[in-house]
């Protein structure tokens, strides 16, 4: 019999957009000095959202002097036991409306309601209710009986996992005393204003947290801003570049998350079903629109022969689609131009002679699509082996013994995560201490957690998220 | 292929030990997240109503009770022929399962509906007899006229690493049954681990299953999520190995309408398409039938019936 799933696709009706969104500045939401626009869009069927303000120079200035404020009259000087009630307030709100964030993520983002639901937002209550607990603790975390906040952080954070990254700036900063000036990526701002809404519910003082709207430009002035004593920025390697030579001769503090070419190596004692969804996750979870994907499958040659099919089978069995059904694994592709950039990658491929499959998979007519693509004949050399895709594409490369493997893994200007998977517990260790990257996932692969640091090596970056060592960033 | 290398043709000990702990590991922590995610896939609308009836139609309906009697057992056969009186499109159950005694009982019951009678043999559920009792219960269940035989291992000899002891059991059984189709219940509660599960998987396979069966029922736990995917996989390896489909039986625990799905998406994006049909695919259970009945009238009637609407046995 074919099992035919019918579509379950989650109600919109929890989410109430409006026309047009302001920006969050001094705890009102106020029209954007520039008059300019921009439009958020569906990439699941390419419909508009809604308008959002983009801030201008004189915005930020507006923002940094709201958040400069707050910090030196009410939130620097609170108590942490009082930061921690309003930290644990957001967290509580965001459970509560977390149906509503999911559902808005994924109409803005493209990703899997299953994703948001069951990972993203979770997440996001989690790493407001971890460092609330921070908030009146932070004599005890190891920076000395009395650490001081910086001030007033930038905060610049990508399209990926939008309300994710918020969390994952905001949370630390407020905790530690510091007030924040946050820029969401331009094609996902939605949630990051649904955020502005809740810290209005929670009665967060005014000029704590700022949010503010647009691209690139926008950015940059939030960068160069002079009033501001941290810079922390998630996204690409090639921005990253520019906000460090910004910020370079400054007094400003800088944590960078940057991109990744994660190497997830199978040895041949690894316990096969479970590799293979490990692979899959690695690489296909939220497009793999993510980071610390595990974008190489370093294989162990003895065992490829019999790899490579299950892995493809399991591949096959992926449900592309509606990103708001309940039974989608993989959703749209971010934007068009992101969409452009996987197109152009995987083409070097064709041309290098690099062996492409995908299974048979129809993609819907409107919005951006990209079937998952498993490159296999790949070389240290070829591009796809080299360049951060941030798609749903899996370059497999092949090894024979395990300082092979390492030094694969190693030969990359990246260094963010990577995938040990072996039965053998002397095995994991050894690789795992040679590799060079900043996570190591050994068994299981992309799982996060508020009390472990995140971060990486290399042109991945500098800094670390999360844990007692992501409080240190924002601590003087 | 190191899993699915065919066993060396002097079956000993050691030959078996090779073989089952060549098999690679299973990853207990990544095994459960697997089943987990697939238990969140939302079966809606066509989807359900399709669902429910293929899980009637895999339904061993069982009664293993001390206490049965053969007016109970009469009454189990006339539901499984017709599962809800008010409604006859509701399909047949795939067998009804008791003990040895009742078989001749329920033979004579089900006399024209097509529905077998599977009996559990082999000193069920424990499993601790002499082999020519065990051999014996088991020819006279078939002789009484089942259709198929539900046998146990001999955990304790699989857990002490006697294969071969094992193997020799499920073979003897296998040719005491004849036509009948053997089930071979692994007790996966009592083996513990996955990687046990994975092996008893493939000893049964390989020493002649027609299906392997999780559980008794007796023992918590009994049929989870994770150990019918662990065995799924192996059916699906070992047609790979061998062209041969050797089907799966979860039994014990799965009680409600939303855990008889959740084993029926396991099927499907595991073994693939081709187990879903009875003749791959059981599910042991007793309270389960009504479960199923009432959300199939929920779905045609929108309206829940009250459970005084389906008969108890």
């Amino acid at each position: 019999m074919i099992f035919e799933y019918a579509p379950a696709p989650e109600s919109r009706s929890v989410v109430h957009l409006r026309e047009t969104y302001d920006l969050f500045i001094d705890g009102e939401f106020t029209p954007a000095l520039s008059g300019e626009h921009l439009t958020s869009l569906n990439p699941a069927d390419e419909e508009t959202l809604a308008r959002v303000s983009v801030a201008g120079e004189a915005d930020v200035d507006r923002a940094v002097v709201a958040a400069r404020r707050a910090q030196e009259n009410v939130w620097g000087r609170m108590s942490g036991a009082e930061r921690g009630k309003y930290l644990f307030r957001i967290a509580r709100i965001i459970q509560e409306r977390s149906r509503e964030l999911a559902v808005l993520e994924s109409m803005d983002n493209g990703k899997p309601i299953k994703e948001t639901r069951d990972v993203d937002l979770p997440l996001v209550a989690a790493h407001f209710f971890y460092h609330a607990g921070w908030a009146d603790k932070l004599a005890h975390a190891g920076f000395g009986p009395d650490p001081r906040p910086l001030g007033v952080a930038a905060q610049i954070i990508p399209w990926n996992f939008p309300l994710l990254m918020l969390a994952w700036k905001v949370a630390p900063a407020l905790a530690t005393g510091n007030t924040v000036v946050l820029k969401p990526a331009e094609t996902t701002p939605l949630t990051a204003l649904v955020f502005a809404e809740i810290c209005q519910e929670a009665d967060l003082p005014p000029g704590v947290v700022n949010i503010l709207t647009g691209a690139g430009e926008t950015g940059r002035a939030l960068v160069d801003h002079p009033g501001t004593d941290k810079v922390a920025f998630t996204g690409s390697t090639e921005v990253g570049r520019g906000i460090a030579r910004a910020v370079a001769g400054t007094d400003k503090r800088l944590t960078l998350e940057l991109g990744g070419k994660g190497a997830n190596i199978v040895y041949d004692d690894a316990a096969l079903d479970q590799a293979v969804e490990g692979v899959v996750s690695g690489i296909f979870f939220n497009q793999g629109h993510v980071c610390c994907a595990g974008s190489r499958l370093l294989l162990q040659e003895s065992i490829a022969e019999e790899f490579l099919p299950r892995l493809k089978e399991r591949v096959a069995k992926l449900r592309l689609g509606d990103p708001l059904d309940k039974n989608t694994d993989i959703g749209a592709i971010n934007s068009a131009a992101q969409l452009e950039r996987i197109r152009e990658l995987t083409d070097t491929a064709d041309e290098e002679g690099v062996e492409r499959w995908s299974p048979e998979c129809a993609l819907p007519e409107s919005g951006y699509w990209f079937a998952p693509t498993v490159l296999t004949g790949v070389g240290q050399a070829h591009r796809v082996a080299r360049e951060e895709i941030f798609g749903p594409v899996l370059s497999v490369l092949t090894f024979r013994t395990p300082e092979e493997a390492v030094t694969k893994a190693n030969n990359t200007p990246y260094g963010l995560s990577a995938g040990v998977w072996t039965e053998k517990g002397s095995r994991m260790l050894w690789t795992a201490e040679r590799l060079r990257a900043g996570v190591i996932w050994s068994n299981t692969f992309n799982k996060f957690d508020p009390t472990s640091p995140f971060g990486g090596y290399k042109e991945s970056g500098y800094g670390r998220e999360g844990g007692r060592h992501g409080l240190e960033a924002y601590l003087g | 292929m190191p899993h699915t290398a065919t066993v060396p043709e002097a079956i000993t000990d050691h030959a078996l030990r090779a073989y089952l702990h060549g098999l690679p590991g299973v990853d207990e922590v990544g095994a459960r997240a697997r089943a987990q995610d697939l238990a969140t896939r939302s079966i809606k609308t066509t989807a359900k109503a399709a669902a429910i009836d293929l899980a009637i139609s895999m339904v061993d309906l069982t009664t293993l009770e001390g206490a049965d009697t053969p007016g109970k057992v009469r009454s189990l056969c006339v539901k499984a022929a017709l599962p809800d009186p008010a409604d006859r499109t509701v399909p047949k159950v795939g067998a009804v399962c008791v003990y040895p005694d009742m078989v001749a009982v329920a033979v004579e019951a089900l006399r024209g509906t097509g529905i077998g009678v599977a009996s559990v043999a082999t000193a069920f559920p424990a499993g601790r007899a002499p082999m020519e009792v065990k051999l014996a219960d088991t020819r006279r269940a078939v002789a009484d006229g089942a259709a198929e035989i539900d046998m146990v291992i001999d955990r304790g000899a699989f857990l002490a690493g006697r294969y071969l002891k094992v193997y020799e059991e499920i073979a003897a059984v296998k040719e005491a049954c004849g036509d009948a189709h053997l089930k071979v219940i692994l007790e996966t509660g009592e083996l513990v681990t996955y990687d046990n599960v994975r092996r008893a998987s493939h000893l049964a396979m390989r020493a002649g299953a027609d299906f392997i069966k999780t559980s008794t029922g007796k023992v918590s736990p009994a049929a989870t999520l994770p150990v019918t995917l662990i065995m799924l996989e192996a059916v699906r390896d070992h047609h790979a190995a061998t062209g041969r489909r050797i089907g799966v039986k979860p039994a014990g625990g799965i009680r409600t309408t939303k855990d008889a799905i959740r084993n029926l998406v396991l099927v499907n994006e595991t073994a693939g398409p081709e187990w879903l049909t009875p003749d791959l695919f059981r599910i042991g259970a007793s309270s389960l039938l009504n479960d199923l009945l009432m959300q199939r009238t929920r779905l045609s009637t929108g309206t829940y019936p009250g459970p005084d609407h389906y008969t108890q046995d």
